[in-house]
């Protein structure tokens, strides 16, 4: 195979086949993996949850993690927020002309890696590439199929006042690690990208809690949005206790010299959880068993005032509103 | 004060006559709001967010030599970003480039001495503003482009120095939350000068509880009833300042008359660059006309600088002037009284 990917490796023809043959199957293959149109597989028992995610992150490849491990555990992550459990993915690769082949196999290496880690499989696929000057490097888009158990009903409208809320891990590492690697701002450290698949997790909370109210991914605009939605989306307030909140001593200290709010950079392996209180102390327990969630902590709780503002209480013990999310604070973070 | 729980409690239960304290340094501002300590502090003591935010304080008139200087000069501008958004008489920088002109956000006024380097053709201006603390950097950026022969490079300068508005602000204060940054660099004397002159005041840091001992002590000297100064952040604080600063700056630049928006001219209360640096001195290389902009706005950011009302007192705050779309300078930067209050909510 060439070194570089040219125009013909997204023709259709015989430098398509030999891209599928010699560097996705190889990677990616599974018994459901087609060279058809379609994939058939059994139908799952139970109901579904489908999602779609687009990935354009630059640069593609960063401390934690690439573009393709991102564009896995963006859809296994987003259906694990709905309870389900990913089964099939499908991605589709936009790529520029004469982006490395060497390259585009790291990046079809992490995607193969990721889904053995989360139990998942790529059943169809598609790659087109694009002129020189068209597309950044490489573009990645997965859609995924979970099935969800019964009895488990999650949805951002369902926080109640007095629910606990739960991280599952430090916050701020993906959006700080994505910043540094742009190197714009001449700080040297090394922050490593949350980026993990977090199913597994899921599966260990909803274990021990089958009531819990809400899940949601922290991706873009981070664990801040995420409670300014949930507010929004539940018509409740929010308490949270900054001293509570994780983050690593890394990420603070970059973000202290930059005045970021750590609470609003994008996360790509730590999730929301909001629960019934009762049940707090156990999901942070069986969290803590699971390999990306060692961190988890309770960072606050659901209140009836306040509604659609969620409120701080400092290290010193005064009160403020968490600002409102703001502007985009980093184009293609994901 | 031993502990933080003590300087807090103290702080909570003070009943003592009324107290005012002002503090002019933007971080406090921002710290304070963003620590929420203005709802931990008793209702007798009151809090003011002076002049500290150098954009808050940079007159309209600077926004527009900056938009002349890029439309009519087709000069490169670089700066800090909360600049671009500042509104000038007719537009902000923001405008100016949606018509057209070349303005670069820069993190260090080294940035803008690497472009004018890496870009011969162009015609850099770096826009200098703020207080003792950051000046030494931006005369720094001189040297190095002298040294570098550049001749496409200069500054248009802003720069602002505390012991004048020390002594204007004085009398809308009991006392003053002194910048600890600025007298890292510029030492304590002039607050001891200041206290002989019967203004009182504690330098303070910057994290929740160096800002919360800070208070305690100024409210418990307050109480003696006696003009008085602490230093409350020896830690970075030293008597003697940086010598080698003070004196990097004394080089280049000399005092001047400066105007303060919402506030006025406060004499000496300005850096310029000195006659024989004239060539990087972007009013004097490009001759810069003496703009006297005429603008009315209902914007109180001058009165909410000097403490005579709190920004959710003005007309325009939070209706048509947000962070979004600011009026007055004091909503554009983090640093800004109105933006701290808007965002952390000061009226919760």
């Amino acid at each position: 195979m060439s070194d570089v990917i040219t125009l013909a490796h997204g023709s259709g023809g015989r430098k398509t086949s030999e891209l599928i043959a010699e560097l996705f199957k190889k990677n990616l293959g599974n018994e459901y993996f087609t060279a058809d149109d379609a994939a058939v597989m059994p139908k799952p028992e139970g109901r579904i949850a489908m999602s779609t995610d687009g990935f354009i992150v630059s640069p593609w490849e960063f401390n934690g993690g690439n573009i393709g491990k991102l564009s896995i555990c963006g859809t296994v992550n987003d259906l694990s927020c709905m309870g389900a459990k990913p089964l099939y993915l499908t991605c589709s690769y936009i790529v520029e002309e004469g982006f490395p082949v060497e390259d585009l196999e790291k990046i079809a290496q992490a995607m193969g890696e990721t889904c053995r880690k989360a139990g998942v499989k790529i059943v169809a696929g598609d790659t087109k590439v694009a002129g020189k000057g068209q597309v950044d490097k490489v573009f990645i888009t997965t859609a995924g199929v979970g099935v969800i158990a019964d009895g488990v009903n999650l949805s951002g409208a369902n926080a109640k006042p007095g629910d606990k809320i739960i991280v599952t891990g430090d916050v701020g590492r993906h959006g700080t690690c994505i910043l540094l690697a742009r190197d714009e701002y001449g700080i040297e450290a090394d922050v490593k990208s949350d980026c993990a698949p977090l199913w597994d997790a899921v599966e260990a909370v909803l274990a021990v809690c089958p009531e819990m109210h809400v899940i949601r991914d922290a991706t873009r605009g981070g664990v801040g949005t995420v409670l300014y939605e949930i507010c929004d989306q539940s018509g409740v307030g929010i308490d949270i206790n900054s001293e509570a909140v994780p983050v690593a001593p890394e990420v603070r200290g970059v973000t202290g010299m930059l005045g970021l709010e750590p609470l609003y950079l994008a996360c790509e392996g730590t999730m929301v959880m909001f629960c019934p209180a009762e049940y707090a102390d156990k999901v942070v327990e069986a969290l803590k068993q699971t390999e990306h969630a060692k961190g988890a902590a309770v960072i606050g709780e659901v209140t009836a005032e306040n509604k659609g503002r969620v409120v701080m209480t400092t290290s010193i013990g005064g009160k403020t509103y968490l600002p409102q999310p703001g502007n985009e604070l980093l184009p293609r973070i994901c | 004060m031993s502990t933080i729980e003590e300087a807090r409690s103290y702080l909570e239960n003070y009943d003592g006559p009324d107290f005012r304290i002002m503090e002019v340094c933007g971080t406090h501002t921002h710290e304070i709001f963003r620590q929420g300590i203005r709802r931990i502090l008793s209702p007798k003591i009151n809090l003011i967010s002076g002049p500290g935010c150098p954009v808050c304080v940079t007159p309209v008139s600077f926004i527009d030599e900056a938009v002349f200087l890029a439309l009519e000069k087709g000069c490169t501008i670089t700066t800090f970003g909360d600049l671009v958004r500042v509104p000038g008489s007719k537009m902000s920088l923001a405008g100016a480039r949606a018509k057209g002109a070349k303005i670069k956000v820069v993190y260090a006024p080294f940035d803008a001495v690497k472009i004018a380097q890496e870009n011969p053709e162009e015609q850099v201006v770096f826009l200098s503003v703020g207080f003792e603390t950051t000046t030494p950097s931006d005369v720094i950026a001189v040297k190095k482009a002298m040294n570098a022969g550049l001749k496409n490079f200069s500054i248009l300068t802003a720069n602002k120095t505390m012991p004048g508005a020390y002594e204007a602000m004085g009398k809308s204060c009991d006392a003053f939350l002194y910048p600890g940054h600025v007298h890292a660099i510029t030492g304590t004397q002039i607050c001891k000068d200041m206290c002989d002159k019967g203004v009182s005041g504690v330098i303070a840091g910057f994290t929740g509880s160096e800002l919360l001992t800070a208070l305690a002590v100024a409210v418990k000297k307050f109480g003696e009833g006696k003009p008085f100064f602490v230093n409350c952040y020896p830690r970075v604080v030293k008597d003697e300042g940086s010598p080698a600063a003070v004196a990097m700056v004394e080089r280049f630049m000399e005092p001047c008359d400066a105007e303060w928006r919402g506030i006025g001219t406060i004499p000496m209360s300005g850096m310029q660059l000195r006659d024989e640096y004239a060539e990087f001195d972007a009013r004097k290389k490009y001759s810069v006309p003496d703009l006297k902009p005429e603008y009315k706005t209902a914007c109180r950011c001058g009165d909410v600088l000097q403490g005579k009302i709190t920004p959710n007192q003005c007309p325009l705050f939070g209706k048509a002037c947000n962070p979004d779309h600011p009026v007055g300078a004091c909503m554009v930067s983090d640093e800004g009284a109105c933006s701290a209050f808007y965002m952390y909510g000061g009226d919760l």
